[in-house]
C-alpha cells in the first residue's frame, strides 16, 4: 500500500515554544496593524469591513463595454461620491463593485437608522456611460445586478449577532468536549480555536482584507476544522492512556500526534485543495469567504500541534501536581546541565516520569 | 453475517432510491420517458431545488417599525379623549397634556379649584374615548392625575403595530402584484422588524415606496374667513395668527399640492414652496372611516389624476352632520400630515369625496391602493435592502458549482490513487451524502439552497473524507500489527468511530447555535452541515461499513489482503 508518513517518531511537545513564538509573533503583527491603523489619525480602520457591518451600499454594475477605473472614479465624484471604493472583479470582465459608506457624518448618521439612497447616486453617476439595460429588450450599455444596502442600525445588529453566535458556539463546543473529555481538554481546544480565529483575523487586518457576513461564515467553518482536527488527537490521547497506562501523558500525546498524522497531512491537504478551487473558481461573492477558509485550514492544523495538545499536556500535569499537594519538584537536567526549580514545563515532567520508571 | 449483510443492503438501496427521486423526480404522476432524458432531468432539478434569493435573483427587504411613533400617537389620542370628558363631565382641570419622555408615554391632568383630585382619577377615563384601563396605570400626585403606560402594555401594543403593519404590507404587495412573495418577523424579539423576500425582482423602488407610504388620511376643518382661503407663506407667520404655539385645538400644516416626483417620471421646472394653513384638531373624519378608495382621471382630463373616496356609514353620518354645519367653510384633505387640497364645502356631502392634488397616473393608483389597504400604525424605515440581479446569481452558481466540482474531482483522484479499493468506498460516500443532502434540503426541510449553503455543502464533504480518512488509517494501522484482514475492519471501524463521533456532535453542536441564534446566510450554512454531517454518518460509516463487509463475504473468512 503506499503510504506518507508512516511510522514518524517526531517530539513535536519539544517543538513547542519555537511555535508559541511564532503564534505570538503573528498575533502581535495583527495587533500592531490594528492598533497602528486604529491610531494613525486619516488612516484606514482596523478591518476592512464590507457594508454589512458598517453600514453603506455596495453595488454591483456590469459594463458592456468596461471604462476605465479612473473615468468611473470621475464620474462618481461627479456626484460627491468621491471617496468609493471602486473594484473590478477578476472572474468577469466589466463588472465593477462599487462600494460607498454610508452618507452624512457623525452624530447624523449614527442616529439614521435608515439605509440611504447610495445606489441612486451611483446610477446617477452612471448615466454618463450611457442608457441602463432595459429589462425587456436587453438593450442598454450598463446595468446595476445587484445591490446591498444596510443602514447604520442593521449593520450594528449584524455585527453583534455574529459575535454573539460566535462565541455561542464556541461555549457549546467547550461544554460537549468537557462533558467527553475532562474539562481541560474542553478549554484547551476552546482556547486553541480563539488564537486561530484571531490569527485569520490578524491576516485580514494586516492585508486588509473585507470582512463581510460570509467571512463569519468561514471564521465558522474554521472554528468547526480546527475543533475537529484537535479532536481527533485528543481522542488518539485518551485511547493511548488506556492501553498503556504506565506512559506519561507527554509520550502518549506525542505518539498520538505521530500516529495521526497521515490522516492530518490527507485531510488537510485535500481540504486545502478544494479550498483552493473555491480561491482560484469561486468568484467575487465568495472571495473573503475562500480567503478565510485557506487561511483558516493551515492554522487549524498548525494548532493542533501548536497549541492544543501542548496546552492541554501543560494543564494536565499542573493539575495532577496541584493535587499531590502542590510541591514543586526539582529535577535533575539531562546531559548533566545545572539543577533547577522547574515548575510547570511539559519535558521536565515527562524526564521526570521515564527517571521514575 | 450474509443474512446482517442483506438487510443492510436493502436498507441502503431504499435510502438511495428515495432519496435520488426526491432529487430527480418530477412532482407530478405518472412520469414520463421524457423525464428521464438529460434536459428532463435538468428541467425536473430546476422545479425541486429551490434557490435563495442571493442565486435566484431577487429582493430582500428589512423594515422597522417605528413603534415609538405609534405609541406617542396613541398617548396624544387619548390625552384629546381625557380632555373632552373633562369637559362633558364639566370638570375643571388644566389641559390634559401628554408626555413622552425616553421610553415613558404619560398623560398629566393638573385639578383645577375645588375638583376633589381622587374622583377625578377615577371618573374621567370612564368618558374617555379611546382610554383602555388595562394600558394606563393612574397615580395622583399632589394636585395631579398621572396616566402612565404600563410596560406590558407598551408590549403588548408594539406587537399588535407590528402584526397589523405586517398584515397591511401583505395587502400592499399582493395588490401590487408580487410573486411569491415571502414576509416575516425578522431580527430579535421587540426588535420590531419584518423582512420581505420578493424573488425575481430585481429594482424594487416603486414597491418600496408604495409599501412605506403610511397613507394616514384625514379630513379637517380649515381656519379661514369664508370666500377667500387663508394661507400663510411661512410656518413662523401660521403659527403667529394662532398665538405663537400650536393649541390643543388648532394645528398648522403644510398644503402642497404637487406630490414629490417619482423617480423616472419628469421633474417639476420649478417645486412649488408649501404655503401653511391652519386647521382645526381633531380631524372630522379619519382613515380608518374610509371604505373605499379609487383613481380616476381629473375633470381637466390630461394627466392629472385625483382619488375618489367612499365613507363607511358611521363616518358618512358623521361628514353629513360635519358639512351640514359647515356649509361655505373650507375643508382640508390631509395625507400623512399634509394638506392636499383644500375644497370649499357648497353642500351637505354624506359619503363619497375625492382628493385632488394634481397627482400623475401613477401616483394616484399607488395612493388609492395605500388608502385602501389602510393606514400604516407607524412610519417604516428600510434597515436593510439586498437586490441581487438574476445574472448575478446565475454567475455565482457557475462559480460555485465550478469551485465544487474542481474540489470534488481532485479528491476522487487522490482517494482512489491512494486509497486504490477502499477509494471507491469513499467517492460512494462522498457522492451519496451529498444526493441526501440535497434530497433532504427539498423533502422535508423545504429550504432554499444559497451561497453560504453551498459552503456547507462544501465543509461537509470535507468532512466525509475526513471520516473515510480516519478509517481508512486506521484500518491500515490495525493490518499493520499483524491483524487478520476482518478483525482490522472491524477494529478500524469501531476505533474510528468513537472519535468520528466526537468530531461529528462538537461540529453538530455548534452548528444548532448557529441555526437557532443567527440568521440569514449564517443559517443557511448551518442547516446544509447539520444535514451534511447527519448524513455523512449514514454514507461514510455505515454505508463504507457495508462495502467492505461485501468485499470480505466474496473473499470468504480467511481473506489475506485488502485493497487499501
Amino acid at each position: 500500500m503506499l503510504r506518507i508518513l508512516h511510522d514518524v517518531k517526531v517530539d513535536w511537545l519539544a517543538l513547542r515554544k519555537p511555535l508559541l513564538m511564532f503564534s505570538i509573533l503573528l498575533l502581535l503583527a495583527g495587533l500592531v496593524s490594528a492598533i497602528g491603523r486604529w491610531a494613525t489619525p486619516g488612516g484606514t480602520e482596523p478591518f476592512n469591513l464590507g457594508v454589512d457591518f458598517k453600514g453603506g451600499t455596495l453595488v454591483t454594475v456590469d459594463f458592456k463595454s468596461p471604462p476605465s477605473l479612473d473615468d468611473i472614479r470621475n464620474s462618481l465624484s461627479g456626484v460627491g461620491m468621491g471617496d468609493a471604493v471602486i473594484q473590478p472583479a477578476l472572474d468577469k470582465q466589466g463588472r465593477f463593485l462599487i462600494k460607498v459608506a454610508q452618507q452624512g457624518t457623525g452624530e447624523e448618521a449614527q442616529s439614521k437608522a435608515e439605509v440611504d439612497d447610495g445606489a441612486a447616486k451611483v446610477g446617477e453617476a452612471l448615466a454618463g456611460f450611457g442608457q441602463r439595460v432595459d429589462r425587456a429588450t436587453g438593450e442598454g450599455d450598463w446595468d446595476i445586478v445587484s445591490k446591498d444596502a444596510v443602514g447604520p442600525v442593521a449593520g450594528r445588529q449584524l455585527r453583534n449577532q455574529a459575535i454573539t453566535v460566535t462565541l455561542l458556539a464556541l461555549v457549546g463546543i467547550l461544554l460537549y468536549i468537557a462533558f467527553r473529555y475532562e474539562w481541560t481538554y474542553g478549554a484547551s481546544a476552546v482556547i486553541t480555536v480563539f488564537h486561530d480565529v484571531l490569527v485569520t483575523l490578524a491576516f485580514f487586518t494586516v492585508f486588509q482584507w473585507e470582512v463581510n457576513l460570509t467571512t463569519i461564515a468561514a471564521l465558522l467553518t474554521l472554528v468547526g476544522f480546527s475543533v475537529n482536527d484537535t479532536i481527533v488527537t485528543f481522542d488518539r490521547v485518551r485511547e493511548n492512556l488506556r492501553l498503556h497506562r504506565r506512559a506519561t501523558l507527554y509520550d502518549t500525546t506525542n505518539e498520538a500526534i505521530n500516529q495521526t498524522l497521515s490522516r492530518t497531512v490527507i485531510t488537510a491537504g485535500l481540504v486545502f485543495l478544494s479550498v483552493l478551487a473555491l480561491v482560484l473558481f469561486g468568484g467575487e461573492v465568495l472571495r473573503s469567504f475562500s480567503l478565510a477558509l485557506f487561511i483558516g485550514v493551515i492554522i487549524g492544523t498548525y494548532s493542533t500541534i501548536a497549541i492544543s495538545n501542548p496546552l492541554m499536556v501543560w494543564w494536565q500535569q499542573r493539575l495532577e501536581r496541584a493535587g499531590r499537594g502542590g510541591a514543586k519538584e526539582t529535577l535533575p537536567r539531562p546531559e548533566g546541565g545545572p539543577r533547577q526549580t522547574r515548575t510547570t514545563t511539559a519535558p521536565a515532567k515527562r524526564r521526570a516520569g521515564a527517571a521514575a520508571r | 453475517m450474509k443474512k446482517n449483510l442483506l438487510h443492510r443492503v436493502i436498507i441502503i438501496l431504499v435510502v438511495t432510491l428515495v432519496a435520488l427521486w426526491i432529487v430527480i423526480g418530477p412532482r407530478r404522476w405518472p412520469p414520463t420517458l421524457a423525464d428521464f432524458t438529460p434536459q428532463g432531468i435538468n428541467n425536473t432539478l430546476r422545479n425541486n431545488i429551490r434557490l435563495g434569493l442571493d442565486l435566484r435573483g431577487g429582493s430582500h427587504l428589512v423594515m422597522q417599525v417605528q413603534v415609538a411613533d405609534y405609541l406617542k400617537r396613541l398617548t396624544e389620542n387619548v390625552a384629546v379623549g381625557l380632555q373632552n370628558s373633562a369637559k362633558e363631565q364639566q370638570f375643571a382641570i388644566s389641559n390634559a397634556t401628554p408626555q413622552v419622555e425616553g421610553d415613558d408615554y404619560r398623560i398629566i391632568v393638573e385639578a383645577g379649584e375645588g375638583v376633589d383630585v381622587q374622583k377625578l382619577k377615577d371618573e374621567l377615563p370612564k368618558r374617555a374615548n379611546d382610554f383602555d384601563p388595562s394600558i394606563w396605570t393612574a397615580s395622583v400626585d399632589g394636585r395631579r392625575v398621572v396616566w402612565e403606560m404600563s410596560d406590558a402594555a407598551k408590549t403588548v401594543l408594539s406587537s399588535q403595530a407590528v402584526a397589523q403593519a405586517k398584515q397591511i404590507i401583505d395587502t400592499r404587495i399582493n395588490a401590487v402584484g408580487v410573486a411569491e412573495p415571502n414576509l416575516s418577523d425578522h431580527g430579535a424579539q421587540g426588535s420590531h422588524q419584518i423582512l420581505l423576500q420578493m424573488p425575481g425582482e430585481r429594482d424594487p423602488e416603486r414597491i418600496k415606496k408604495t409599501l412605506t407610504a403610511e397613507s394616514r388620511l384625514e379630513l379637517v376643518h380649515v381656519i379661514s374667513p369664508q370666500g377667500m382661503l387663508q394661507k400663510y407663506p411661512t410656518k413662523e407667520a401660521a403659527l403667529q395668527s394662532i398665538g405663537g404655539a400650536e393649541t390643543q385645538t388648532r394645528k398648522v400644516y403644510p398644503y402642497v399640492e404637487r406630490d414629490a416626483p417619482v423617480e423616472g417620471e419628469p421633474e417639476p421646472a420649478q417645486k412649488p414652496e408649501p404655503e401653511w394653513v391652519v386647521v382645526e384638531t381633531p380631524n372630522v373624519i379619519e382613515g380608518a372611516d374610509l371604505r373605499d378608495a379609487r383613481s380616476s382621471q381629473g375633470d381637466g382630463g390630461g394627466d392629472i389624476y385625483q382619488i375618489n373616496f367612499d365613507l363607511k356609514p358611521r363616518g358618512a353620518e358623521k361628514f353629513g352632520r360635519w358639512t351640514a354645519a359647515n356649509i361655505g367653510n373650507y375643508m382640508g384633505v390631509v395625507l400623512d400630515d399634509q394638506v392636499k387640497s383644500v375644497a370649499t364645502i357648497q353642500s351637505q356631502i354624506n359619503d363619497s369625496g375625492r382628493i385632488t392634488g394634481s397627482f400623475t397616473k401613477n401616483q394616484a393608483e399607488d395612493l388609492s391602493l395605500t388608502l385602501r389597504s389602510g393606514a400604516l400604525p407607524a412610519k417604516l424605515v428600510y434597515l436593510e435592502e439586498r437586490t441581487v440581479g438574476p445574472s448575478l446569481g446565475e454567475d455565482s452558481i457557475r462559480a460555485g458549482v465550478r469551485a465544487s466540482v474542481a474540489g470534488l474531482v481532485f479528491v476522487i483522484i487522490f482517494m482512489v490513487l491512494y486509497y486504490r479499493g477502499a477509494g471507491i468506498n469513499a467517492v460512494v460516500a462522498l457522492l451519496l451524502n451529498m444526493l441526501i443532502t440535497l434530497a433532504a434540503m427539498i423533502w422535508p426541510l423545504d429550504a432554499s439552497l444559497t451561497l453560504p449553503g453551498i459552503a456547507g455543502l462544501i465543509l461537509s464533504v470535507g468532512m466525509t473524507v475526513d471520516t473515510n480518512v480516519l478509517i481508512f488509517e486506521r484500518i491500515r494501522e490495525e493490518l499493520l500489527t499483524g491483524k487478520t484482514v476482518s478483525s482490522a475492519v472491524d477494529q478500524g471501524f469501531s476505533r474510528a468511530f468513537v472519535t468520528i463521533i466526537d468530531t461529528h456532535v462538537t461540529t453538530i453542536v455548534s452548528s444548532l447555535f448557529l441555526f437557532v441564534f443567527g440568521s440569514g446566510p449564517v443559517r443557511g450554512f448551518a442547516a446544509t452541515l447539520i444535514i451534511g454531517l447527519v448524513a455523512n454518518l449514514f454514507s461514510a460509516v455505515y454505508v463504507s461499513r457495508t462495502i467492505f463487509m461485501w468485499v470480505l463475504s466474496r473473499k470468504g473468512k480467511r481473506a489475506e489482503s485488502l485493497s487499501i
